[in-house]
């Protein structure tokens, strides 16, 4: 009895400090679960949803989700991001501001954030290729490149109502330890088309052989695909504006475009009277690109509707359109990359055809 | 006739690494329903200052082919004394104008997304840097309104 009351007396000092340093934390906390909920509202949630449901991006606030991965886990996706995949790095937040938003995440779920060791696992991965190509090359493609669009699917029409992520991804690579995989596919996560498979039927080992094949996908990493583009695509031409725009018609028909609309640059700003008449929008559209485009990325509409513009300066007509590959590179979206790249093309066609 | 026919590569040369693009394209998730989002979006645009040009509907013939949405609108918005600026000193960025908003429903919630011109249109002189900070700095207090945008 008197030891312990000496040593509680002895040990008052740190348990006061102990008291006004969980006070602290606690304060803390509070801070951070507001700062996160914030940020989160302003980075996440236009693709994840407010609590987590999903949208661009996969549902957060799964159970099954949230027992499988790590605190580390999700600060490194955010840190990282996945090049190529729509989400994106958020390197330029700082580490407690990824915290925050990592702890408001955990808020989206009861389920304890998991811990687990980080030893490699080793397997076999020619065992594991085939095993891949049998159990996933159908949802997360035959290089784990993910399925086309990603997310959860609202109201375009796609094959899964959540789409399988990419694994071939250096972001995803990057922040996933092997045990973090060996979880997911041991575990599934209910609620997605994702499955347990164990539950499946698949052994312990060969789970290890498909983890040490995704894994592999490491040795050829993802080469950034942006280069610096101009800005704009244009072309200069000798006839006059009302020929050019002519052209550019029929040039955009030619395409199977169907024409929706001409109207000047200033139209809307000013009385119809005084609009300049010098700078002409043709505005064109193909509903099966439109289609392709929306199901790779539903954000596509700042491209839309296609649109090529002539105006006359100076005593020069030149015609001039966006450069889809420029502003693709906003987008983070390889498919949507590649998308644009045919539309640089074509672009680039009906400009040389409408001034040649 | 001989028909000059050149290509003019506009050399902005924008140095931006494919891993630093967070918040390239804003984006905000409304609770709010399309209609109701459309409208007060509307405001908003005006109540900065801006004129809204035009609506354009991207989704024409959408529904007919298995989509369970038509909503999905480009908003187009500005101010002329800025369009016809830019026009006589910028003709590089007309087919980037007027300005434009992407506005589409998900399930009952409404999204609306912008590429920040402030990425897109670098580098500039100063009165082009003037124009665009200021669209930087409108349209993110544009987003900050929507953001705060719900029905109770
Ligand atoms: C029926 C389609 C389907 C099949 C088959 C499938 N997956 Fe998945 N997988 C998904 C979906 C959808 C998700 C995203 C789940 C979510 O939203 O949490 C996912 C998630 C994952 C994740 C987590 C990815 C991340 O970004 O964190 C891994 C790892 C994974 N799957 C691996 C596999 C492997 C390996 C196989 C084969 C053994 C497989 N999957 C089979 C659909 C599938
Ligand atoms: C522009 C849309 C977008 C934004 C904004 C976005 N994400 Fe994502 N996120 C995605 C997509 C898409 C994926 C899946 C990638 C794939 O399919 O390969 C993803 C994946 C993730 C994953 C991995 C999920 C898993 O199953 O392993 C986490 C965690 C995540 N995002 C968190 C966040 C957080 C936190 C933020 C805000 C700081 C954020 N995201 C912002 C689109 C987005």
């Amino acid at each position: 009895m008197k030891n312990l009351g000496i040593s509680f007396l002895k040990a008052l000092p740190s348990i006061i400090a102990a008291l006004g340093m969980s006070s602290l934390f606690l304060n803390q906390w509070a801070y951070a679960s507001d700062i996160g909920a914030e940020l989160y509202e302003q980075h996440c949630a236009a693709c994840h949803g407010i609590r987590g449901q999903g949208g661009t991006g996969v549902p957060l606030a799964l159970d099954d989700f949230q027992r499988e991965v790590t605190d580390q886990f999700l600060f490194n996706t955010i840190k990282h991001g996945r090049p190529g995949r729509v989400m994106p790095s958020y390197a330029m937040l700082g580490e407690e501001q990824i915290s925050a938003i990592v702890k408001h995440i955990r808020g989206f779920s009861n389920v304890k954030a998991p811990a687990f060791d980080d030893t490699p696992i080793t397997g076999d991965t020619k065992n594991g290729k085939s095993l891949f190509m049998q159990h996933c090359a159908a949802c997360h493609g035959e290089q784990g490149q993910g399925a086309a669009g990603t997310g959860v699917t609202f109201s375009r029409p796609r094959d899964y109502p959540i789409l399988a992520p990419a694994l071939n991804n250096p972001g995803f690579l990057t922040s996933a330890t092997d045990q973090d995989i060996k979880r997911t596919l041991v575990g599934g996560r209910k609620g997605t088309p994702m499955r347990s498979f164990i539950e499946a039927g698949l052994k312990e080992k060969e789970i290890n052989d498909i983890v040490s094949y995704i894994r592999s996908f490491e040795n050829n990493p993802l080469k950034p695909v942006h280069v610096d583009e101009p800005l704009v695509i244009e072309y200069e031409s000798d006839a006059d504006l009302t020929t050019v725009i002519d052209n550019i018609k029929r040039a955009a028909q030619g395409k199977n475009f169907r024409l929706i609309r001409v109207q000047n640059l200033d139209y809307g700003f000013v009385d119809e009277k005084a609009e300049s008449g010098k700078e002409v929008i043709i505005y064109f559209c193909n509903f099966k690109l439109l289609n392709q485009a929306l199901k790779v990325d539903s954000r596509v509409g700042l491209f839309l509707p296609c649109r090529i513009t002539a105006y006359e300066q100076d005593g020069k007509v030149k015609v001039i359109a966006i450069n889809p590959r420029r502003l693709s590179h906003l987008f983070n979206n390889n498919e949507l990359d590649r998308l644009c790249n045919e539309m640089y093309k074509t672009y680039v066609e009906i400009l040389e055809e409408a001034t040649f | 006739m001989i028909l000059v026919n050149r290509l003019f590569i506009i050399l902005i040369l924008v140095i931006t690494s494919a891993f630093a693009n967070a918040a390239h394209i804003n984006m905000v998730r409304v609770k709010n329903t399309f209609p109701e989002t459309m409208l007060r979006l509307q405001e908003v645009i005006k109540e900065h200052g801006y004129k809204l040009s035009r609506v354009q509907r991207v989704d024409i013939g959408l529904t007919q082919s298995g989509y369970q949405t038509d909503k999905y609108r480009v908003v187009f918005f500005g101010k002329h004394d800025e369009l016809r600026w830019i026009i006589r000193n910028h003709p590089e960025l007309i087919p980037y104008l007027p300005l434009k908003i992407a506005i589409y429903a998900e399930n009952r919630d409404t999204i609306l997304a912008i590429y920040n011109p402030n990425i897109l249109f670098e580098p500039k002189d100063g009165k082009l840097q003037e124009i665009i900070s200021r669209w930087e700095k409108d349209l993110e207090s544009i987003f900050k309104a929507m953001r705060e945008f719900e029905t109770d």
